[in-house]
């Protein structure tokens, strides 16, 4: 009697494993059919992400180092940024770690990229309906807090190891935030300004353009900073499934115990975080001049 | 007499889960408050009817939670009615598909906001040519158009500024050259002045009238404050917990309170600079008038009159309209209208 009380009523270890075979066989049998339909369906974004990294590698390094310097310009406005920048990935070629951070940055900017175009009008979706903000947001929450570890199993057993499946995974952790945040920054639109916008007859999709995405932008750059932060923390997880860079040489390090190397491949991800957020929290800011009454 | 510009016809607002079923209750004569507590339905409007004359400032009345703001947002149909009509020019708004009643707002008639409701990503010039765009104006005529009414309004130079770097009375400024430059003959105004501080406001009111003998549009302008209401309504209603109180011109609303809430509502105002000769004048009477007597205009403000009626000595004094002599009024009748 005592023991219903003391031992948790299971389903019992033959029915379990029966069940969890079952699931895997059921997955194994879908990706088996439709494993290869779905490679294909991802291989312009298998081709877009070769070529870029390709592209970034084939570039002679002085032209990529004006290049990088110029968007920290361009998005901050900072001399401190740029100059920080340029050493930034002065020292990170000295150290011989060019071609990974290379490679990082190209998978970085491809899921950044895939991130915004699914994820803003995802939220512009939310943001139109309570009823798919309900729907959406506990998703959100399973993707945010489920351990990274686990979803990659799925990914793999449907696409194998490769770049594709390390850029879904990373993009599956890094979306969350920016549908989250655009969805808020549409809600938190002032109520008399979208009723003016009503008052003089502009349509929904005037209303969208003109009014509602305008004003939520700083809140949507918020969300594409926060995209990238994720990205970058994905980046050494992906490359247990093949993703090329500066995750390589982490996880080699850390199973042979290479403190150099693993510090050494860290802190260059790190410098690269620290430039991607303070360039485009300053653009973000730069967008909201008009708050702080701004320039002319 | 022109036909109403607008007409409202035993308008009804509840707001709820299920306002239908709440609707019977009140046709059937339960109040705000045990409603509320009752069903937990809000009554915002209850049974309001109201013509507004065209080329007329309609003023709506009331202090806050009486229902003015949602009043006036049926009008345009930013808000559903729960029951009722309301027909612009004779045509029924609420039977408007979506694109007639886009139509509607884009040349029919413009809002202007208590707080003001403008673009704060777009520049002065801007706001202003937003509603000539929405109409699908081109922009070099909508940004002419846009610089007249700028002007107008008294802001020029402040084209290329955001409003977020305008005082509160230019950025209502703003508002209302927005609200002008759609040329559409009707302008809602709900509580347009009431954020502004009071000189600031009383010069907002000046513009407004100055702009109304210019361009007689039809004005609906909802507002708390009696001097407000005394000061720009042709015609003035009264809303109480989303119920019509009294409507009709500033001298009948003084004169002629309706219940205790109304009288309690105007104890304070200066009766002497709202009530005109012309409302408290009696009949000539037979007999010939004496040719010494003074004659005073009937749109003159008793303020104004005062001095006049002093200087008689107690004799008639003669009230004329358009140089005709049409009434009398003595010192006794001008002191009794000065104490209500």
């Amino acid at each position: 009697m005592w023991d219903f009380f003391l031992e948790f009523p299971s389903i019992g270890r033959r029915d379990l494993s029966a069940l969890r075979q079952g699931i895997d066989e059921g997955f194994r049998s879908f990706s088996r059919s439709y494993g290869e339909a779905i490679e294909i369906f991802f291989s312009p974004l298998l081709h877009f992400l070769v070529w870029f990294e390709k592209l970034l590698l084939a570039t002679p390094w002085p032209l990529i180092l004006i290049v990088l310097c110029g968007l920290a310009w361009v998005g901050s406005r900072s001399m401190k940024i740029t100059v920080g920048t340029f050493f930034a990935f002065i020292l990170i070629g000295y150290f011989d770690m060019w071609e990974e951070t290379m490679a990082t940055l190209a998978i970085i900017s491809v899921a950044t990229f895939v991130c915004i175009v699914i994820g803003i009008p995802l939220g512009i979706l939310m943001s139109k309906s309570d009823r798919i903000q309900s729907v959406i947001t506990p998703v959100l929450d399973i993707m945010q807090t489920i351990p990274s570890f686990v979803y990659l199993i799925p990914v793999v057993m449907l696409l194998g190891i490769g770049k594709v499946p390390g850029l879904i995974a990373v993009c599956i952790y890094a979306i969350p935030p920016i549908v989250r945040l655009t969805n808020l920054g549409i809600r938190l639109v002032d109520r008399e300004v979208l009723e003016a916008a009503e008052a003089f007859g502009a349509s929904p999709r005037q209303k969208l353009f003109d009014v509602q995405i305008p004003l939520a932008l700083p809140n949507i750059f918020a969300g594409v900073n926060q995209t990238i932060m994720m990205a970058l923390a994905m980046v050494v997880i992906a490359s247990m499934i093949g993703v090329r860079g500066l995750g390589v040489p982490v996880l080699r390090a850390i199973s042979n115990q290479y403190l150099a190397l693993g510090l050494m491949n860290g802190l260059a991800i790190v410098a690269l975080a620290i430039i991607f957020d303070r360039v485009s929290q300053s653009y973000g800011k730069r967008l909201q001049a008009h708050r702080e009454g701004g320039e002319k | 007499m022109n036909d109403p510009k607008i007409q409202i016809k035993n308008l009804y607002k509840i707001f709820g889960k299920s306002p239908q079923k709440a609707l019977k209750s009140v046709q059937s004569g339960m109040g705000k408050d045990a409603l509320r507590e009752a069903t937990g339905h809000v009554l915002g409007v209850d049974n309001v009817s109201l013509d507004i004359a065209p080329q007329n400032i309609q003023v709506v009345m009331g202090l806050s939670g009486s229902g003015k703001s949602t009043l006036i947002r049926h009008i345009n149909r930013l808000i559903e009615p729960t029951a009722g009509e309301i027909l612009v020019d004779g045509k029924n708004v609420l039977a408007m598909d979506k694109d007639a009643l886009r139509d509607l707002r884009r040349f029919k008639m413009s809002m202007v906001f208590q707080h003001f409701g403008l673009f704060p990503h777009r520049r002065v010039i801007e706001n202003v040519t937003y509603g000539l765009i929405v109409q699908g104006m081109d922009e070099a005529e909508a940004d002419k158009r846009a610089r007249q009414w700028i002007s107008r309004v008294g802001l020029e130079g402040y084209e290329n500024n955001y409003p977020g770097q305008l005082s509160g009375g230019m950025r209502q400024r703003v508002g209302l050259a927005r609200g002008l430059a759609t040329d559409a003959d009707i302008l809602l105004m709900d509580e347009a002045f009431s954020a502004l501080d009071p000189l600031i406001r009383y010069d907002m009111q000046s513009i407004l009238i100055d702009l109304q003998k210019e361009l007689h549009k039809t004005i609906v302008f909802i507002t708390h404050d009696l001097d407000e209401a005394l000061r720009l309504g042709d015609n003035i209603a009264i809303l109480r917990d989303g119920h019509l109180v009294q409507q009709g011109s500033a001298q009948d609303i003084v004169l002629r309170p309706a219940d205790d809430y109304i009288e309690d509502f105007i104890k304070d105002i200066n009766r002497a600079r709202v009530i005109k000769l012309g409302s408290i004048m009696q009949p000539l009477g037979r007999g010939k008038l004496p040719d010494s007597a003074p004659r005073l205009d009937a749109d003159t403000i008793l303020q104004d009159a005062l001095m006049v009626v002093a200087q008689s000595n107690g004799n008639t004094v003669i009230v004329e309209e358009q140089g005709k002599p049409k009434g009398k009024i003595t010192t006794r009748a001008v002191i009794e209208a000065l104490h209500g």
